[in-house]
């Protein structure tokens, strides 16, 4: 088998990596977003009913020092329960602590395993961009939130004696200085999937990684697995150069 | 008229009273000047003001309207949110170190308020932010970027901000606390010059002479609680209560 064989058959293989590229970042990349929301979600359902608690304990008849004591017992134990934060932090945990390979298996094979629905063809592909959008997203949702917790407090004062409302405030003045910010992180996790998509293997899905695999097993040959890595090593360089440009973009300012 | 009235303000951060039973009215035109030691409530007081920190307890009044309200209690009942929106149009507020919005140009950071929230006419719009920049000598910044700017021209772009808004009273923390030592002239230059235009001012400041020159009244705080206020002149060079007297012996007059 020539080289120009090997190419044009990797070629093939790598439109199905670019495929799974792409709709990783158009999905994990809003998903990462609300993750984040969720993430710095401060809804605690309970410190209304923690005031009515401490009004009543008054009303009762109880010593304003004791209702107030009770009252900063329950605060420092209920008050703090956010139940939203909670449930997004231990999510994060999981996705970003356990191997990617691993829930792309969960994914696919679960709802067999857990539930007895049998997989028709197309399933293997959605699971497969589910899970890389899941893991994507939660990485992504920690980037964003640790940029938008980066914006000075003085921009949201700013705007708010100016009168913008909370999403006002959220797309006009954080947001595009948040994008600013975390760009050379996502720049960093962009580049982690273009290698990353050849984990799509353990779904025998026919990406550029499984298709060389496959030639250099046929073959007897290590020039298909050279051949893919040029592949990748290509890709990135042009992910690489992409992200510089946008950043470009961006320095209008500081 | 009454621009601003605040009655009874109590405000505590945790068990710290940081505002205790604080009450002052502005008028129509006045200019009032807040002075008083570090750590003595200065900018909680114009931050309460300024519906950036919520009172415990009192009154908040502009022009008549209420922002907050205390019930029979004493504690402070806030208007519904798009009530307090409506009164954000009355005030400005100018910070220590600016806040100007990085991503914008000056002229984008004057104008994006009035158009978006003040629902004005654009170019209307554009040309009252072009003549303050004149006003305020930076017709030449108009497409620059607040880092481009030195700390005194993002002072007077902030202020110019401010202005676009039409508010019916400007308040200021400290304007000039961040900037080189000959960079303040400039920006005290502005607020005498609104102050000669009869703006209604709230002026927190560390310098004396130009509260004094620039005021009609002036409060002395300490410890949370107004010491001393009185016209300007006054309080300044004949100070009644032992605090101020102390406070104002630190500035060699
Ligand atoms: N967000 C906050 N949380 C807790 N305590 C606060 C907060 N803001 C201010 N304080 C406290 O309130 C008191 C008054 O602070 P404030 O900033 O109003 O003083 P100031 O008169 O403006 O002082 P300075 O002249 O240094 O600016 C201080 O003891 C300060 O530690
Ligand atoms: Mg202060």
């Amino acid at each position: 088998m020539d080289l120009t064989t090997i190419f044009t058959q990797l070629f093939g293989g790598f439109q199905y990596t670019f495929l799974l590229f792409v709709l990783t970042l158009v999905f994990s990349m809003p998903l990462g977003l609300l993750v984040a929301f969720g993430r710095m979600s401060k809804w605690s359902p309970f410190s209304f009913a923690l005031s009515e608690a401490e009004k009543s304990l008054l009303r009762s008849g109880s010593s304003l020092p004791k209702a107030q004591s009770v009252g900063v017992v329950l605060r420092r134990f209920v008050g703090l329960f956010r139940p939203i934060q909670l449930v997004m932090k231990v999510i994060i945990s999981l996705l970003r602590g356990t191997p990617l390979m691993l829930q792309l298996l969960v994914v696919c094979y679960g709802p067999y395993y857990v539930a007895g629905i049998s997989l028709s063809g197309e399933w293997r592909f959605i699971a497969l961009v589910l899970g890389f959008a899941i893991n994507y997203a939660a990485y992504f949702a920690e980037i964003y939130r640790s940029g938008i917790e980066s914006i000075p407090v003085g921009q949201y004062e700013a705007a708010s004696v100016l009168g913008y409302s909370k999403s006002q405030t959220f797309i006009r003045i954080i947001f595009p200085q948040m994008v600013k910010r975390v760009l050379p992180p996502v720049t960093n996790e962009v580049i982690t999937l273009v290698k990353d998509t050849s984990l799509a293997f353990v779904l025998s899905y026919m990406e550029l990684f499984t298709t060389a695999k496959q030639i250099a097993a046929a073959q007897t040959s290590i020039v298909p697995l050279f051949a893919a890595g040029a592949f990748y090593f290509v890709f990135n360089a042009i992910v690489a150069f992409v992200m510089e440009r946008i950043e470009k973009m961006l320095s209008y300012y500081r | 008229m009454k621009v601003l009235e605040i009655n009874h303000c109590n405000k505590k951060f945790g068990e710290n009273e940081v505002l205790k039973d604080i009450s002052l009215s502005v008028e129509e035109g006045q200019v009032v000047s807040i002075i008083g030691p570090s750590g003595s409530g200065k900018s909680t007081l114009l931050r309460c003001a300024t519906l950036l920190e919520t009172m415990d307890g009192g009154d908040l009044i502009y022009l008549g309207k209420p922002a907050a309200k205390a019930d029979e209690s004493g504690k402070s009942v806030y208007a519904s949110q798009q009530e307090l929106r409506a009164i954000k149009q009355n005030f400005g507020l100018v910070f220590q170190n600016f806040n100007l919005f990085p991503h914008y140009t000056v002229l984008k950071n004057i104008m994006e308020a009035p158009v978006l929230i003040g629902g004005r006419k654009k170019d209307e719009v554009e040309q009252e932010a072009r003549a303050l920049l004149a006003k305020m000598g930076l017709s030449d910044k108009a497409d620059a970027y607040p880092y481009q700017l030195s700390g005194g021209q993002q002072q007077r772009v902030s202020i110019a901000r401010a202005l676009a808004m039409k508010p019916k009273i400007l308040f200021f923390d400290e304007p000039t606390s961040a900037l080189d030592p000959e960079l303040t002239g400039e920006i005290l230059k502005v607020i005498q010059d609104l102050a000669a235009e009869h703006m209604t001012m709230v002026i927190v400041t560390h310098e004396m002479a130009f509260a004094r020159d620039v005021s009609n009244h002036i409060i002395f705080m300490d410890g949370g609680v107004i010491v001393e206020e009185g016209e300007s002149e006054q309080v300044i060079n004949h100070p009644t209560q032992e605090r101020t007297k102390a406070f104002l012996g630190r500035f060699h007059r």
